[in-house]
């Protein structure tokens, strides 16, 4: 998602002026979620007296509670937008506490993507920072006029701080809670000053998360841990290819085990309930299925490799075209071509995906960790036959994501809907994919192939650049479509390539994208898991081309580039570019923007049995004001390890329309024993806050192939990395 | 009925002999802080202790655990003192969180029994356990922190 989904930004801005104004509309107290399944933890808040708008509840107790409009799936999110109200509310932080938003499109929708709510695309600290910190100064001027107003003097002589009005010229104060009821009793204003960032006392210092503690003591709440008077689990058997159906099934021995319930057929199988986890996988287990495969996709990793080569020698989609690149490749002698080729792949959440659905009369409730809640929201209700505002999604933490729960045909959800539709609604119904289930599900980081051909002058300058791409569309066929689709280019498939900021006379980037019955989705930072890969790596291709040094050539094509400069020089410093290294090791180095934030990766590896050992990785990066530096390196570090582990280890492999693949046996990902030391160095910037949860990753693999290359002589073009 | 001893407290349960630990901690107990994520030992999100062992409660049959004490993430501390959920804290290593109660309990029972771990120890320790997130640089300075606290 992300910044295939800016093209809309501009005209949603208007719209969402309009909408500032249903932010401010005063919720009556009531309305919501509340208690303890809303996936927050903090104090216990008395009754709310005071609630100035959406995003804001202060109890008579003095307790803030900031309604969360994005998911916390491990970004450290619920700590940043509470960060951003408590600073403008001046708001004592250890009397804050986070709460998720309901499924309300109408207060609660992503800024960046129009009238829809949901969390993706690194948007969240983007698309709320104004929003919010406009939310909490209102909050804050209409604390200070109730304080003003009880001591009869002038608001603009009063202080703030740490959930404290002051009057210093009357030697007076109040906490927030004990001016709560007056203050809920104003008009809210307009056009509330915000902070000079110069006096920000939270933002770009906090770093405790508060969802730390819950979550070492084993008390956060998952969708997994939810449970519900009468609940009963379901497990289902999955077709073993894409496209398959059930033809018929035995369900004798199922029913023979000890609590199993009711083994139903489902449009995606076959499900099994029961009063207990285990009894319904042992009933799934004992299914006897046979699937009606006619349909099914049969075709295995390397076929579709090999029709990806073929079609990489025919011209595609024009993606970006700056003067004549095939024109100057003919002409010129000094060149290189190279292909470069990425597997399919999971995204092996922590948590495997599951979902809660209860039905009544006329309600469907779901407990889920919510990414997509207008998406979903609609396709549940025309799968329930009714209305949107009557489905509720309870959004739960979410154990990962990586992309995966932002579905767009709302997968999983659906399918614990039609188990629930399956007994009528009899009892309410927790769906619990097995690893293998979640494994085979498919939804996958596309397979990709890029063809590059490129050429340096005798001055070592780049004169031009073809790239061809081929890998499925995760869009198309989608609600995204009409956004992020143009003139057959999606443009997820090309981020991070079409519009690199390499100065480059003659660029030419083509699309293909053949159509595959297996389901493709985003997977962390989408598009430029694998444009950055290709690119970084071909820079690097051409820097050898043209005898120069990799950062020293970089540099030379980002003159204009002031923000891919900065990250770059830094990581470089930090890394000590240039500087000898014991023998046996190298370094190598990528610098990449996603989401309009800018890292530069340098790794340091050896080989140990002749595999890629990953030593270091010095990360610099620039998402503009920091709000909470700490969460800035978690990203940094997670986005690193999951990259990594993408680069060294994962790959999801169909053979004969089977997935080979279906737990962390051989689905293998980065453990302990493999995780460099990563340092992280943040840019000093005044520019908006712009996203840390994705751009971690993409330059980590392409830094990683860069740095065997300089070890051994030898290109690494395909991952996962075998030498 | 087995009888079980978990978090000091005598249980009873009716269920399958064959039934994994972590489901009758799960479904049967409601002690939900133990997680479920492979099923088959690779990932360490189950991890409990049986008489001070770290074990992996998603292959571990009930039959099996009759009469030993098991501790869970509840049981560790239940008030969050434990110096591995302090130093967890300190060094702010959770990100989703959905492994790291078997993070925390694999560290535990390495630092009871090898009080001062060196980074080869962790690895060898915690390489059983899988986090997505990514949080293993944390991990390690997290165990190594609560090493200091217990000296």
């Amino acid at each position: 998602m992300g910044a295939t989904m800016r093209v809309s930004r501009r005209d949603f801005l208007r719209t969402g002026a309009a909408a500032g104004g249903l932010v401010i509309a005063v919720q009556l107290p009531g309305c919501g979620p509340r208690g303890a399944e809303s996936g927050a933890e903090g104090g216990a808040g008395a009754k709310p007296a005071f609630e100035p708008n959406a995003f804001i509840r202060i109890g008579e107790d003095g307790w803030v509670t900031v309604v969360a409009k994005h998911l916390e799936m491990g970004q450290g999110t619920y700590t940043g937008l509470a960060t951003i109200v408590a600073e403008e509310l001046d708001a004592d932080w250890n009397k804050v506490r986070v709460e998720g938003a309901p499924a309300d499109a109408s207060r609660y929708n992503n800024l960046h993507w129009g009238p829809a709510q949901g969390t993706g695309g690194s948007s969240a600290i983007a698309n709320s920072w104004e929003q919010l910190r406009k939310a909490g100064a209102t909050a804050r001027a209409m604390l200070v006029a109730a304080a003003a107003q009880e001591w009869g003097v002038n608001a603009a002589g009063l202080t703030t701080d740490a959930g404290v009005v002051t009057d210093p010229a009357g030697g007076k104060r109040a906490e927030y809670g004990s001016l709560a009821a007056k203050a809920a009793k104003l008009p809210v204003p307009e056009n509330v000053p915000l902070k000079d960032p110069k006096t920000f006392k939270l933002v770009g210092k906090h770093s405790a998360r508060v969802d730390t503690r819950p979550k070492s003591m084993g008390q956060a709440t998952f969708t997994q841990d939810v449970t519900l008077p009468g609940l009963l689990t379901a497990v289902v058997a999955h077709p073993p290819r894409f496209g398959a159906t059930v033809k018929s099934f035995d369900a004798a021995e199922a029913k023979k085990v000890k609590g199993v319930r009711h083994v139903v057929q489902i449009p995606t199988g076959v499900a099994v309930l029961a009063e207990s986890f285990w009894s319904a996988k042992t009933g799934r287990d004992l299914l006897k299925v046979e699937w009606d495969e006619s349909q099914a996709f049969t075709q295995g990793s390397a076929e579709i490799l090999a029709q990806y080569r073929e079609l990489a020698g025919k011209p595609g989609a024009v993606a970006r075209k700056d003067g004549d690149a095939e024109g100057t490749l003919a002409r010129v002698s000094r060149k290189v071509e190279a292909t470069y080729e990425v597997p399919f792949l999971a995204h092996a959440c922590m948590e495997p995906m599951n979902c809660v659905v209860r039905l009544s009369k006329d309600r469907v409730e779901v407990w889920n960790g919510e990414q997509l809640q207008t998406g979903d929201q609609m396709a549940l209700a025309q799968a329930a036959g009714v209305k949107p505002e009557q489905v509720s999604l309870n959004m739960l933490y979410a154990g990962g994501s990586f992309g995966r729960r932002a579905n767009p045909k709302s997968d999983y959800l659906l399918e614990a809907l039609s188990v629930a539709q399956a007994i009528k609604g009899n009892a309410p119904v927790k769906l619990v994919w097995t690893r293998e289930d979640d494994t085979r599900a498919g939804y996958f980081r596309p397979l990709t192939l890029h063809a590059l051909r490129g050429a340096v002058d005798g001055s070592g300058k780049v004169t031009a650049w073809h790239q061809r791409i081929v890998g499925q569309s995760i869009l198309t066929g989608t609600p995204f479509e009409s956004m992020a689709v143009k003139d057959g280019v999606d443009g997820s498939s090309v981020e991070g390539a079409a519009n690199t900021k390499y100065a480059i006379p003659n660029i030419q980037v083509e699309l293909h994208s053949p159509a595959l019955p297996v389901p493709v989705q985003w997977w962390r930072s989408v598009g430029n898991t694998h444009t950055a890969f290709a690119v970084e790596c071909f820079i690097d291709e051409l820097a050898a081309l043209a005898k120069k040094d990799p950062v020293a050539f970089r540099r030379g094509l980002l003159a204009n580039a002031p923000r891919h400069l900065g990250v770059l020089s830094l990581a470089a410093e930090k890394a000590g570019w240039g500087t000898p290294l014991p023998a046996g090791r190298a370094r190598g180095i990528a610098v990449h923007e996603s989401f309009s934030s800018y890292v530069a990766e340098v790794a340091e590896v050896s080989l140990e049995n002749g595999r890629p050992r990953v030593h270091r990785v010095v990360c610099a990066v620039d998402c503009g004001i920091v709000v909470n530096p700490d969460i800035v390196r978690m990203q940094m570090e997670s986005g690193i390890a999951y990259g990594l582990s993408a680069a060294l280890f994962d790959e999801i492999t169909l053979k004969e329309g089977r997935v080979e693949q279906g737990n962390f046996d051989r689905y293998r990902v980065l453990r302990i024993n493999e995780m460099p030391r990563v340092e992280v160095h943040m840019v000093a910037s005044d520019a908006p806050p712009t996203g840390v949860g994705e751009p971690g990753t993409p330059p980590i693999a392409p830094a990683v192939a860069n740095a065997l290359y300089a070890l051994t002589g030898k290109r690494v073009r395909t991952l996962p990395i075998r030498l | 009925m087995i009888a079980l001893t978990v978090n000091g407290k005598s249980r009873s349960v009716d269920v399958a002999p064959d039934t994994p630990l972590l489901w009758v901690l799960r479904d049967t107990l409601g002690l939900t802080g133990t997680k479920f994520g492979c099923g088959i030992a690779q990932c360490g999100a189950c991890t409990v202790h049986l008489d001070g062992d770290a074990i992996r409660s998603c292959i571990t049959p009930v039959s099996a655990v009759q009469g030993k004490k098991i501790t869970t993430i509840e049981g560790l501390s239940g008030d969050g003192s434990h110096p591995v959920q302090q130093a967890w804290m300190a060094e702010s290593v959770p990100q989703c969180g959905y492994c790291q109660s078997g993070q925390i309990m694999s560290a535990a029972a390495l630092l009871a029994k090898t009080p001062k771990p060196s980074d080869a120890d962790i690895d060898t320790a915690m390489s059983g356990n899988i986090c997505r997130c990514g949080t293993y640089q944390r991990v390690r300075s997290a165990i190594h922190r609560a090493a200091g606290q217990e000296a």
